[in-house]
């Protein structure tokens, strides 16, 4: 059977028309993975939740690996900027200096303090900002069993769960993201 | 630019507020607006010029104006939904 172009044009027409009213009911959704536990990788997947949450966005972050610690109630006020092979630090620190027992606990001092110069909000803030929001967070289900990690000490509101739960998410979603 | 005379019915002063704090607060401001109300938001952050028309587009708010001044921006919202 062969369609005319007429036919063509009728029909794409008709296709993206019922597209948009399929989409329009519906909200734009982000999925964003956060992998990484020092305090410079904890400060992008929840400054873009909080945003995307402010921007009618849904929003979700799936905590997998050493991204646990920023939901951890226990480690997340005390996340650590990293010394040792960071070159685009401010101050660059050569990484035989930045070896030295103390200087990450300097290098995470001197981050806390640049962010706090230009009031970004701190990583506690940024999370209470995203579960007042509706940031859906979501702690790895095989992280917590790997590092011994108890639900007790997640922040309170976090669901956990797997990959294959969260993929499901992620496949509905217009962006996502690993940090 | 000129200013066209938008009243505000709200100001948010977001001044010394850094990305992507000014958002962050737009959002329950203007919905604390009726219909048809107009929120003036004051940033120094330079993202802002880019960032507060963003977050109209994408959450369906009319951008009326945005003003540069010497040491900051105002930006009029409106809210239409």
């Amino acid at each position: 059977m062969s369609v005319t172009e007429q036919e063509k044009k009728y029909i794409e027409e008709i296709v993206e028309a019922k597209f948009k009213e399929l989409m329009s009911g519906r909200k734009r959704r982000m999925a964003i993975i956060a992998s990484k536990g020092t305090l410079d990788m904890a400060y992008p997947p929840l400054i873009l939740a909080d945003t995307a949450a402010a921007m009618d966005i849904e929003c979700s972050i799936f905590f997998t690996f050493y991204g646990l610690d920023i939901i951890n109630k226990n480690k997340n006020k005390n996340l650590q900027g990293p010394s040792l092979a960071n070159p685009a630090m401010p101050v660059p620190m050569p990484n035989i200096i930045g070896a030295l027992p103390g200087m990450t606990a300097m290098a995470t001092m001197m981050m806390k303090s640049w962010m706090a110069k230009v009031n970004v909000p701190s990583i506690t803030e940024l999370l209470n900002i995203a579960a007042e929001t509706g940031v859906k967070m979501i702690g790895c289900q095989m992280t917590m069993d790997v590092m011994g990690t108890k639900k007790e000490e997640l922040i309170d509101g976090v669901e956990v769960a797997g990959a294959a739960a969260y993929l499901e998410y992620a496949a509905e979603a217009d962006i996502t993201l690993f940090v | 630019m000129e200013k066209r005379g938008n009243k505000p019915d709200e100001v948010l002063d977001s001044r010394k507020l850094s990305c992507p704090v000014p958002e962050l607060k737009t959002k329950p401001a203007i919905s604390k607006l009726e219909i048809g109300g107009i929120l003036e938001v004051i940033c120094t952050d330079p993202g802002s010029v880019k960032d507060i028309p963003a977050w109209a587009k994408q959450t369906g708010q009319e951008l009326l104006e945005v003003v540069h001044e010497d040491s900051h921006y105002e930006f009029f919202i409106k809210k239409i939904k």
